[in-house]
């Protein structure tokens, strides 16, 4: 593929120029590098009010804050992380770069639709923070009703740039599912694509089949708060816990929507790094498919004290424990990948064992979380602060990291510091095991969450959280530092630095506008390491 | 649901990243009705809210359906039965190189849109002078309900014909869009993707009205 | 079993003051120690696999391993063993948690934005106390006034959310003599952190004292009865009564005489000034302070309890 290189300096990147070229892109690649712009300004937002939170918590009572303003920030930072960087993160940056290449198609079925998803998070973005100048929302991101009726803050707005939001999940979703149906290569049959497009896959019917729930959900939330309908307000013959029926409905399947691309991309780290074939292809794909089915039947176990019936919550912790099933599929398959492989310590393979070790944690807890009995305990605590961190952050965001790194020569066709990229892991990784680690503890004592003061028992702990929040932040100033680096002075980055098999290393990097010159005809699975 | 580019004049310009005009059609052909799963499951929360609540206030909706008129909705309902057959044969007719008879068709569609609308229109300003509002703003003294509580099915009723209405509205701009497209010349029998993605939105907008004329109007 | 008691005397739990607390944890000890081997396994299995199989040179020849049906089986079919296993468990304790015992003591209990209030039968009300016997049946029934709370002890590993609308309920059976948290554990609003209270659990002899002492208040002097209504009605979550310092609302100490500026212009605090204030908290509010931010109490108040209010404010000297 040398020759592919040097038969035209023309690559997606310069192939035209100037912010009008780019604004109006239909090309994958550039509006999964804008997608990227977006998710990394709206990342360093909610990371600086999570500081803010750390530092509030520092000590009990009040320090930088008061309790409104902590409520605020604790608001924003849950409904910044969770609706516009975890949700569009893998699938919206990632995938729009890759999953077009990975199954050797020009691009996305619908190239102006991807288009118009950005602009819908943007605007639900801009939406969102028009909040911040008028009556910021101190809902929490669940708007759990009936509070959010009452409360004298900007819930509908927000509500709208959340549905807005979703919209441009859903059409990501739509998107993907047409394209991976209709515009694989030739001789690409599903049992060859990659298993990062496996992962958008089952995303992408999660997408497609959830986000409809929850905008109906706002919807009804809004009227309620305009006209006082009483689908949700018991003053007024409603019921408060219907909304976290609907709500959940929606929001579990979206924990799966978070964290099933980052499987796919650690499937894909794993096997580049091991140079070997993956460990029961058809189990994690049709795992992923699994987790995305059962998804759906699960709300109920966020449920278990909001007071329904003592059957749902049996039959919820019941069926909570099958999700665990292809979960723990995943996790041997990716070792077993490992065994007699030949294995680099390379950056994103550090970020996708540090996934691999947060995820076992993130998992375990997750199932002492379906325990019934056990959650009572556990239930709103820290513990459930920890547990989800360890998954969203542990789990996703070192797969956006492991990712990131893993593409980057591909997208810029420039290299980064190994060393630096190295360093900013250990902080991240440590960072997080000091921020989040006591947090199970404190759970566990029966500290619940959205505090803004505590009792003194707490304090240590919560200090030495805080502390580690710093290292977290650190570490990914440091990877700031070393991608502006490498865009900027980066080597020239090989076609395959890594000696991967799928298809994205076949074209040059970064790769041209078309993705393939010639459509690629496919004879064998994605990672034939022989 | 739009292709990836299209001029003006006969020739439909098949976008590069598909092989040919058929894989085009059918990939648009996907899109769209995953889209519409997007809308019924939408809908379809309403539809669950609306059992639940019928489920505990059987009365109340009962006596909130006495409010409503079903002759009116049931002129609605014919005219959107009506208007999906034409939607099918304007598809119809630019298979068979027909645009003339298309237009008709397609025209006589947005007419029925334009029916529905102006009914509904109607059905509203009549219950707005009765004081018949969603939610707490709905006047029981005037209105004389029994249950304190009828704003929740004027909740209900103003959002799902609201939403539905809105949807109509849609239909009915994007119908006006693919009529001029046809007036234009772009769509023949070989090429026709974006008439047939309106009118799948068409009806299932119109299937939509199904569920809602029998649910609102006539329980009870 | 002493492998998954070491295990739980390391799970940092607070004390056991229930009988389902130990079952709890023993469940949870449990679910520690497997997750510790499971952890062990995976990580441990990880960082070998990474140290026996790192690249040599980079010609290496990897092994072409696609799948092992009999292994894969093995890891599915384990997890999901334990895992039927622990929900079983946990069902079997749920299933003690959520049924209610005949013949408790019963206090209602209501959740307010930021306090909890506790009547028992006896009319005897308590604002954030919860005076409970030792190993007697007590069961909570509990609802809320405005938004949704949720009510959790620790020490006794239950917790329940309290709806405005409905009643939720609640039971334990304390074996344990002392003082207990309450905590408010669903998000409800600016003092959420704030609407805490104790649960004390005494011998059958001191809560029956208790109860007649509770019950006698009305023989109380005016300004005294006034204090027990201010604890009872929580209002010092809201307002502070030894210092100026200003909490949610302002402060009410050495207020009683002087004049207030509110939004409303500037009023003396008289004896009708506070009973406004108590029964229409948004009548005049205090400059600075939000309104409607206080709920009101008129209909939850007689006219002796109003008076008693008054006279135990005119005492904050």
């Amino acid at each position: 593929m040398a020759s592919a290189a040097a038969h035209s300096d023309k690559n997606y990147l310069n192939e035209s120029s100037g912010l009008w070229s780019w604004l109006t892109t239909l090309d994958h690649k550039r509006i999964g590098i804008m997608y990227f712009i977006a998710v990394m300004f709206f990342f360093l937002l909610g990371g600086v009010m999570a500081l803010l939170l750390r530092l509030e918590l520092y000590s009990p009572g009040q320090t930088i804050m008061t309790a409104d303003q902590y409520n605020q920030v604790m608001t924003y930072h849950g409904a910044i992380m969770v609706f516009m960087v975890i949700i569009p993160g893998i699938p919206a940056i990632l995938g729009n770069f890759f999953l077009p290449l990975h199954i050797g198609a020009k691009d996305v079925a619908f190239p102006r639709l991807n288009l118009f998803s950005w602009y819908c998070l943007m605007a639900g973005a801009l939406l969102a923070f028009s909040t911040l100048f008028t009556h910021k929302i101190d809902t929490g991101w669940t708007f759990y009703t009936p509070y959010s009726i009452k409360t004298g803050t900007s819930v509908v707005t927000m509500v709208i740039a959340a549905f807005i939001m979703g919209m441009s999940s859903i059409l990501t979703g739509l998107n993907f599912i047409a394209t991976v149906h209709k515009l694989r290569a030739p001789g690409m049959t599903m049992y060859r694509i990659p298993l990062f497009v496996w992962a958008l896959y089952s995303t992408a019917i999660l997408q497609v089949l959830a986000t409809p729930v929850l905008g109906i959900t706002l919807l009804l939330l809004s009227v309620e708060r305009a006209f006082g309908v009483g689908i949700f307000d018991p003053a007024l013959g409603g019921d408060p816990i219907l909304f976290q029926h609907f709500f959940w409905f929606y929001s579990h399947p979206a924990v799966y929507i978070m964290i099933l691309p980052a499987m796919g991309v650690v499937s894909e780290l794993i096997t580049a790094f091991s140079r070997k074939v993956i460990f029961g292809y058809t189990a994690i794909a049709y795992s992923s498919l699994g987790i995305a089915g059962v998804s759906f039947f699960v709300w109920g176990h966020h449920m278990f004290v909001s007071g329904q019936s003592t059957t749902a919550g049996v039959v919820f912790s019941f069926l909570t424990m099958l999700v665990g099933v292809p979960t723990a599929i995943k996790m041997f398959n990716w070792l077993a990948t490992m065994y007699k492989g030949s294995v680099l310590m390379r950056s994103p393979m550090l970020y996708a064992l540090g996934f691999l070790f947060l995820f076992a944690i993130g998992g375990v807890t997750g199932i002492m979380l379906a325990v019934v009995a056990v959650d009572v305990h556990f239930h709103d605590t820290y513990f459930v602060v920890a547990h989800f961190h360890y998954v969203m952050v542990g789990g996703t965001l070192m797969a956006i990291m492991g990712g990131f790194y893993y593409w980057f020569p591909k997208m810029f066709g420039k290299m980064y510091s190994e060393s630096l990229a190295r360093l900013s892991f250990v902080f991240i990784f440590i960072g997080f095991n000091v921020t989040f680690f006591p947090q199970f503890v404190l759970g566990a004592m029966g500290m619940p969450r959205r505090y803004f003061d505590y009792i003194p028992a707490y304090h240590s702990l919560n200090a030495i959280s805080t502390v580690g929040s710093w290292l977290i932040a650190i570490g990914f100033l440091i990877s700031l530092y070393v991608i502006v680096k490498g865009l900027i002075s980066g080597e020239k980055a090989p076609a395959n630095p890594w000696g991967a098999k799928t298809l994205e290393w076949t074209v040059p990097s970064p790769p041209p506008h078309h993705n393939f010159d010639v459509e690629p005809v496919i004879t064998a699975g994605p990672y034939e390491y022989r | 649901m739009s292709t990836d580019s299209t001029h003006a004049g006969h020739d439909h310009h098949v976008a590069h990243h598909f092989r040919n005009a058929e894989h085009e059609y059918l990939t648009s052909k996907e899109g769209i009705w995953l889209f519409m799963v997007t809308e019924i499951l939408m809908f379809g929360g309403l539809f669950v809210g609306y059992s639940i609540f019928h489920n505990i206030y059987p009365e109340m909706f009962a006596e909130g359906a006495k409010y409503l008129d079903w002759k009116m909705g049931f002129i609605n309902t014919l005219v959107l039965i009506f208007s999906s057959l034409t939607m099918a044969l304007g598809i119809y007719f630019l298979q068979k190189n027909q645009p003339k008879k298309a237009v008709v068709s397609l025209a006589i569609t947005i007419l029925c849109g334009a029916i529905f609308m102006v009914v509904k229109y109607f059905e509203y300003t009549h219950k707005f002078h009765l004081g018949i509002f969603p939610g707490r703003l709905l006047d029981v003294a005037k209105v004389g309900a029994e249950h304190a509580n009828l704003g929740m099915y004027f909740g209900f009723y103003y959002c799902m014909t609201g939403l539905h209405g809105i949807h109509v509205l849609l239909g009915m701009s994007l119908i006006t869009w693919v009529l001029f497209r046809t007036i234009r010349g772009d769509f023949n029998s070989n090429y026709y993707t974006a008439v047939e993605g309106v009118g799948i939105f068409w009806h299932i907008v119109d299937l939509i009205w199904i569920f809602l004329f029998p649910l609102l109007y006539l329980v009870g | 079993m002493m492998w998954f008691n070491y295990a739980q005397a390391q799970s940092f739990m607070p004390t056991e003051g229930t009988k389902i607390a130990s079952q709890v944890d023993n469940l949870y000890g449990f679910l520690l120690a497997a997750s510790f081997i499971s952890c062990v396994i995976v990580i441990g299995g990880m960082i070998f696999f990474v140290w026996k199989y790192r690249r040599r040179t980079e010609t290496d020849k990897t092994a072409y391993i696609t799948h092992n049906t009999f292994l894969e089986f093995l890891w599915s079919f384990i997890p999901l063993v334990i895992f039927l296993a622990v929900f079983a468990w946990g069902w079997n304790i749920y299933h003690d948690m959520r049924t209610m015992p005949k013949d408790a003591l019963e206090v209602q209990v209501t959740g307010k934005q930021w306090a909890w209030e506790f009547e028992y039968k006896s009319g005897v009300k308590t604002g954030n106390l919860l005076v409970v016997p030792v190993n007697k049946d007590v069961k909570l029934i509990m609802t809320s006034k405005d938004v949704l709370h949720s009510f959790y002890i620790p020490s006794f590993r239950i917790k329940q959310d309290v709806i405005p609308g409905m009643y939720t309920s609640l039971w334990f059976n304390a074996d344990k003599l002392g003082e207990f948290h309450v905590f408010c554990a669903e998000f409800c609003g600016t003092q959420h952190s704030g609407m805490l209270a104790t649960v004390k659990v005494v011998t059958q002899a001191e809560y029956e004292a208790w109860l007649i002492e509770e019950s006698q208040v009305g023989m109380l002097p005016l300004a005294q009865r006034g204090q027990k209504l201010f604890q009872a009605k929580a209002c010092a979550s809201c307002h502070s009564v030894a210092d100026a310092s200003a909490k949610v609302g302002p402060s009410l100490w050495q207020k009683f005489g002087t004049k207030e500026l509110t939004e409303e212009g500037e009023f003396a605090i008289d004896e009708n000034f506070v009973r406004e204030s108590i029964l229409s908290p948004n009548a005049k509010t205090t400059k600075g302070f939000p309104k409607g931010v206080m709920p009101t109490f008129q209909g939850q108040l007689n006219e002796t309890e109003l008076s008693a209010l008054i006279e135990y404010i005119k005492t904050l000297k």
